[in-house]
């Protein structure tokens, strides 16, 4: 490689990094080229995959583009196995917990980060320390807490247990730390309650923040999945990841079509979510660095 | 409105005095309380500070509450039933279970496929970890110094699978590891690599999940470095390469020292979330073939599965520890130098 580059930057071999960067090298435009064809290819197969019938499926050598596109597999996806009640619990599941955290977070982080009060550094010791146990740990307790409530295969045994996070006091905290403690003032100055205050001030200057911890939680939930899968046990709580892992792994399993229109369903909606969102969304996880 | 201006010294109202006069009430500038105006006996201070306190707990209220029922308590619960006899039956009747010590965590560490699967996770972290940051730093160096145009659209498109559900990415990677007729040994076999039968075999199964755990987490390490290497002035890199450095050396001397923060978060989080793999197994293999994609969160879900809840949490706990001692040590080697 480096000897083909050579005769562009000849004589200067100590300036050429200054030079280069400013123009970029053309060979790695060609690796990096490469590499995204290589990450995006799954998702472009997937597609293309989601269109092609079952024959074509199992030809080998595999075929990029269908020889026949038909919608069958979408058609039997929706018709047959209910996969728009699926999608319906998804978004339902996934809306509420975003509510839940935006506002019980943003609350918490507020009062954490502006107001003095009994107890404060407990509940951020406690909850900073939560941050650091992986989710296994709390996975059978929160089981059997949820099945001796009642609330197994219910939309509520879902979406409770999600409604606040560690991740999203702390990610609250840290902006609101940063706006200047006169708002404050002359909110109280003004008269306003402190509940006022914080509904009427701090929350319409959070934008950036709340738009970060709404995506990445709404993310998460989508693509949640080991929890609805076994709180979810009657076809209608199924969410999207537990319909398709569970035909996946069972009776469908070898109709590979179907599979993968299913795949599809699962991941254009949130790529769209993402194509919209994605500045703020990259911004977030530099700041944050979470997913 | 009126008041307004006089606390937050904006100039707007001229009948207020300038903010130079602010110090001539010096309640103003005492840290609590201060805000409800300086006519305010000292009794008024207090119900005032009473009053922020009230506030303060009624917006912390709803938080805690769904915090402690669904975070501390299940914490607590499950250290006390790892050292219990705690199984699926005893749901109904919690106080029918007996304390057994520390006979499920013995259990756990001698139990062979325990053993194995801790290996696998060890393979899958020492492996897996590495060649995630590699490919992470790789892609942020390209997309920071080496190109200029199109930048958007790489980070776009290397960010994509990290945003996907693992079930959906399962379906596919399934069917594209598949031996013969997968996409990915259909294109090795262009270049004369007969590529093996990935998901069948126990020596490449581990090393496929690897490969499709990469391609999904690099992207996230990938933006944290690039948001690193902003902080890297191009006027070192400069000075360097005037001085005679080259590439490689200006790397290794300026950028790699100035990253080390970076580099130690981004090692942390993504050892923490390869100790924890459980989806990959999960949805790939089930644990096989032969046990050789058996991981120890994965290996803790199927005794949940079958009701040894007291084990279970044992297991979940002996994680944390690895992850809590495994944490201590990096931070430990990366900063020493800093």
């Amino acid at each position: 490689m480096s000897v083909d580059t050579a005769p562009r930057r000849v004589a200067k071999p100590r300036s050429g990094m200054v030079g280069s960067s400013q123009g970029g090298k053309w060979w790695l435009y060609v690796i990096l080229t490469v590499a995204l064809v290589a990450v995006v290819a799954p998702f472009v197969w997937m597609v293309l995959g989601s269109f092609k019938g079952e024959g074509e499926l199992r030809q080998v050598p595999p075929t990029w583009l269908p020889e026949s596109a038909s919608l069958d597999n979408y058609t039997q996806l929706f018709d047959k196995l209910s996969f728009g009640q699926f999608f319906t619990n998804s978004i339902v599941v996934a809306v509420v917990v975003t509510i839940g955290n935006l506002v019980f977070c943003s609350m918490l982080g507020y009062a954490l980060a502006m107001l003095d009060f009994k107890g404060k550094r407990f509940i951020f010791v406690a909850v900073m320390t939560t941050l650091m146990i992986p989710g296994v740990v709390t996975f059978v307790p929160l089981f059997v807490l949820v099945a001796n409530a009642g609330l197994i295969d219910s939309l509520p045994g879902l979406f409770l247990p999600f409604l606040v996070s560690p991740f999203g006091v702390f990610l609250m905290r840290q902006f609101i730390l940063g706006l200047p403690k006169d708002l404050l003032d002359a909110g109280r100055v003004d008269g306003a309650g402190e509940l006022r205050i914080f509904w009427k001030i701090i929350l319409p200057l959070c934008g950036p923040a709340l738009a970060t911890l709404g995506i990445l939680t709404f993310l998460g939930s989508w693509n949640n999945f080991l929890w609805p899968l076994v709180v979810a046990q009657s076809e209608d709580r199924y969410t999207l990841p537990v319909a398709l892992a569970l035909y996946s792994t069972g009776q469908n399993s070898t109709n590979y079509g179907l599979l993968l229109a299913g795949a599809t369903v699962v991941i254009v909606p949130i790529l769209v979510v993402f194509l919209i969102f994605q500045k703020r969304f990259i911004e977030g996880i530099a700041t944050t660095g979470l997913k | 409105m009126t008041a307004h201006t006089g606390t937050t010294g904006s100039p707007t109202g001229p009948v207020t005095p300038p903010p130079a006069a602010a110090p001539g009430r010096p309640d103003d500038r005492s840290p609590r309380g201060a805000g409800d105006g300086g006519s305010r006996t000292s009794r008024g201070r207090g119900t005032a500070r009473a009053r922020e306190g009230r506030a303060a707990w009624i917006l912390a209220i709803p938080f805690c509450l769904l915090f402690l029922a669904f975070t501390a308590w299940p914490v607590v619960q499950s250290l006390f039933m790892s050292i219990t006899d705690t199984r699926a039956r005893d749901l109904r009747k919690p106080f029918s279970v007996n304390i057994i010590g520390f006979d499920n965590f013995t259990k756990a560490l001698s139990d062979p496929i325990f053993r194995k699967a801790a290996a696998n996770t060890a393979y899958f972290v020492l492996v897996g970890v590495p060649l995630t940051l590699v490919l992470a730093l790789a892609a942020a160096l390209a997309l920071d110094k080496g190109i200029t145009r199109f930048r958007a659209i790489f980070r776009l498109g290397f960010y994509m699978p990290v945003i996907t559900s693992i079930v959906a990415v399962a379906v596919v990677w399934r069917f594209l590891l598949q031996d013969p007729g997968g996409l990915i040994n259909t294109v090795l076999g262009w270049v004369g690599i007969s590529g093996p039968n990935w998901l069948g075999d126990p020596d490449w199964s581990m090393p496929a999940l690897i490969i499709m755990a990469a391609w999904r987490n690099f992207g996230t390490a990938m933006i944290i470095f690039l948001a690193g290497l902003q902080a890297v002035p191009a006027e070192l890199h400069e000075a360097a390469a005037i001085d005679g450095a080259n590439a490689w050396k200006r790397f290794r001397h300026v950028t790699l020292p100035l990253l080390r923060p970076t580099m130690l978060f981004v090692m942390v989080t993504t050892s923490i979330g390869y100790l924890q793999v459980f989806e990959e197994p999960f949805v790939m293999t089930k644990g096989g073939p032969l046990n050789s994609t058996m991981t120890v969160s994965y290996y803790t879900y199927q005794q949940f599965g079958f009701g040894n809840y007291g084990l279970a949490s044992a297991m979940s706990y002996l994680i944390f520890v690895v992850i809590a001692i495994v944490t201590a040590i990096q931070f430990r080697l990366l900063r020493e130098r800093t």
